[in-house]
Parts: C-alpha cells; structure tokens; sequence
C-alpha cells in the first residue's frame, strides 16, 4: 500500500528530491507549492525538474547530496545531510549533533 | 441501459455501479461532511473531476504531473519485519535494514522507525535502546527520519495502566470521576510524550511523529497537543508531527479545552488550528471510510474535510491513507486501484500537502 501511494502521488525521495521538499516541510512548516519553491530556487532548477530522474540524478551528484544508487565513497547518511542542511538553510539535529561532535 | 463502472466498496469489495449513482454518492457525501463540520462542500467542478477519477478505466492512477506531493509515513518500513497485525509481511530483517529499504529501494520521501507496540507508553521503559537504534539508523539515513508512536491513552486505564477505567465509569453514570481519572491519565501521557519526546531529543531526533493523537478521545488529544508545546519550547529544533484519529475529536471526558476551545466535537479543520497553535510542523488528518458505502462516497467525504482543514491553517496537512482512513477500503491489503484513486484524489481535489 505504501508503494502505491509513493508511486501514485510521492516526490520520489532521494531518487530526485523528495527528501527535501519534506525538510522544508518539517523544518520551516512550508506548505507542498512553498516548499517545492523554495528547493527548486536552492538548487537552480525549475520546479517541474524537482521529479525529474533526468535532472536530479546528476545534480544531486554534483552537490554531494546523496543519490540513490550506492557509490563507494560518494556521501549519503550523516554526510550527505550536513550538505543538505548547508543548501537549504535549515537545521537539522542530527546534523547539528554531528557537528557538536565532531567540532564542525 | 447506463454503462457500469468497476468500482469498490468501503469495505473492498468489488462492485459496478452506474456513472449516476457514482456521481451521487459523490454529491451525498461531501454534502454530509459539510454539514456535519460546517465547512464548504466539494464544488462541481471538484465532483466532476472526482468523478472522472474514480470512472478512469486505468486499474492504477496518479496525480498530474507537477503535482506531486511529499509522502511521510508512519512506521511503514516496519511493515517489512512485523506480522499481520501489523500489517507486516514478516520478512527476517533488522529494522535498519527495514528502514533503508524503505529509504533506498521504494524511494520514501521520509523514513522512519517506532517500538513495535507503537505507542508512547511502554517506550518510555526501553527509551535508551530507542535511542541507540535511531541513532544509529540517523547515522545512515539520508532522508528524513522520524521516530513514530501513538500517545495511545488507552494504556493508561486498567486493566493495562494505573487508572480506573471511564469506559466502566460511564455507564455506571459515574462523570466525574470519569472525567477525573482521564485528566490525570492525559497528564501522565503528556509527561511521558515530553520525556520520550526530549531523551530522542538528545541524540538528534529529525522528527518525532505524535500518530493517532485522540484516540482515546478528547483528553487523549488534550495531552499530545501540550505535548508538542511543551517539546517545542524544550526541543524547538526537532520538528513534531501530530496526527489525528478520526474525523472530529470524540467527547470522552467533554469539557477539556485547549487555548480556550472545547476539543471535543472538533473536526479536521478545527483539529489542525489547535495542532498549529501547539506548534506542530505538519497535521494528519484522518477521516474513517465506512464499509457499507462506495469508495467515491468514502473519497468524496475525506476530500471535503481535508480541503476544509488545509485552507484553515498555514502549516502543511498530510492525509492519513492507511487501511480503512482516507477512502482507502477497510481490509487488510487494500486493493491498489483504490488506494491510488484515493491518493490522487486527496492531493488534486483535496489539495493536501502530503500524504
């Protein structure tokens, strides 16, 4: 039922940019057309671009964001999120817990 | 003789009806949840959109492209290792290997993980494992990752918790002391919120998931919204999501307020106020599918309250599309041509920020 619904209405998470639009969404409260706004400036996409597979595969390659094939070395988890926090502007408190951590 | 339409009812069963009685089912029930929570009914145009959705002779649909919304879950990579009455499928896996799954090979837009009990109460005992395996799966995840649970304040009352049970006291005419056992029982179930709420806190929770938050009715509710604005003073870095659990907030004690309104009787737009005023990042509206009636009737109605609830509030409204919510079909393994005609239903005539 889950994939149903993701494959019926959902962004496509880490495949294009789903997690990000939800990082809007649970960090600055954005409403869905805000979000997609917001992530779609950050990045230098348009919106339409925002499930585009096409378009997000490499861009979130580029900006070290995580991608959603498993490339040794390449940053996804703890590392791709600090980036993440980084483009967007937003806190994130694993992030923040990791940089504490760390000395960031 | 019209033409019938393959549809389902509440309860999944499979059923032609004809393009007339679809388009008044539609009519009748966003008529009824207007009425019910005084809110705006679908217009025409939304019915006859609706209407075309559900009559599309695709088995699967989807939104319109561009329209695409984010989809959180609760708990659904648990699906993966928990049985039946769970909704799992039992598969031999860790949860973090569950959690990835979900995260990697379906795409989720968020993650997340939650006790297998899912409710707050018995994770409060085991909070320090919690917190080293959402830790841990933070450590990995790229995705948001939320930690779920029910405030479930059901649990508190015997024969399974310290209080006396409102549901022997009631009948026994008993309101007062009815009403006194719920409010101490929604104090301990808010401390116990905000404990759980501040430990998951300390090792970098991205989100905690407050699901099905009423349950227990209006006390229930009461305890999950202090909660959130009690964790959003102590932790205001953690985002908090609050779910509801039915179409309006059940008047089990009666006169418990919050900012000065009454909760019970509340409906999903009234919900959603008080969830962004307690400080909440997104509200789940849930709105239950009645088995007897057709899945555009079950649709229709949901559709209604959920646009209602996300122009009352400035905070993004997700829809609970689980089993039986959300004019997805009561049953076990919700048949997808339904559960896909909901989901674009809910975002294109509803308008929902999520799912």
């Amino acid at each position: 039922m889950h994939i149903a619904h993701i494959f019926a209405s959902g962004m496509g998470g880490i495949r294009t940019s789903g997690d990000l639009v939800a990082w809007m969404q649970l960090t600055k409260k954005m409403k869905i057309a805000e979000a997609k706004q917001y992530v779609a400036q950050k990045l230098g996409v348009e919106i339409t671009d925002l499930v585009n597979e096409e378009v997000m595969r490499q861009l979130r390659e580029d900006l070290g964001i995580g991608i959603i094939t498993s490339v040794a070395g390449s940053p996804k988890g703890i590392r791709a999120k600090l980036k993440i926090a980084e483009l967007l502007g937003v806190p994130i408190n694993s992030v923040d817990l990791f940089k504490s951590q760390t000395g960031m | 003789m019209q033409k019938k339409i393959p549809t389902r009812m509440g309860d999944g069963e499979l059923v032609s009806i004809s393009a007339g009685e679809i388009r008044e089912d539609i009519q009748a029930a966003t008529r009824d949840a207007a009425r019910r929570a005084k809110i705006p009914a679908l217009t025409p145009e939304e019915m006859e959109q609706l209407f075309d959705i559900i009559a599309e002779p695709s088995r699967a649909v989807s939104v319109i492209s561009g329209q695409e919304v984010v989809v959180t879950d609760d708990g659904c990579s648990m699906s993966f290792y928990s049985g039946q009455d769970g909704g799992g499928v039992g598969i031999s896996m860790s949860r973090l290997q569950a959690i990835l799954t979900y995260e990697r090979a379906l795409a989720a837009d968020t993650t997340s993980m939650g006790h297998s009990d899912y409710s707050f109460k018995p994770v409060k005992p085991i909070i320090n494992f919690e917190m080293n395996e959402y830790y841990t799966a933070s450590m990995m995840t790229t995705a948001p990752l939320l930690y779920g649970a029910q405030p479930n304040m059901g649990l508190y009352f015997q024969p399974d918790g310290p209080h006396k049970n409102p549901a022997d006291l009631l009948p026994r005419g008993k309101i007062k002391e009815a009403r006194n056992v719920q409010a101490a029982a929604a104090e301990q179930l808010r401390q116990d919120l905000v404990f759980v709420g501040k430990k998951l806190n300390t090792i970098g929770c991205e989100g905690l998931n407050f699901d099905t938050g009423g349950s227990a009715g209006d006390a229930d509710f009461w305890a999950a919204l202090q909660a959130v604005r009690d964790l959003k003073k102590a932790a205001p870095n953690m985002p908090v999501i609050m779910g509801g659990s039915g179409e309006f907030v059940l008047g089990m004690h009666g006169e418990v307020e919050f900012n000065g309104k009454q909760l019970a009787g509340m409906y999903p737009h009234e919900q959603a106020e008080m969830a962004k005023s307690a400080g909440a990042s997104i509200y789940g509206v849930a709105i239950g599918t009645k088995t007897t009636e057709s899945v555009a009737w079950n649709i229709a109605r949901a559709a209604t309250f959920v646009k209602a609830a996300v122009t009352a509030v400035d905070i993004p409204v997700h829809v609970n599309v689980g089993m039986g919510v959300g004019g997805v079909p009561m049953m076990e393994a919700p048949p997808i041509d339904s559960v896909t005609r909901a989901s674009k239903s809910l975002v294109q005539i509803g308008k929902a920020d999520g799912l």
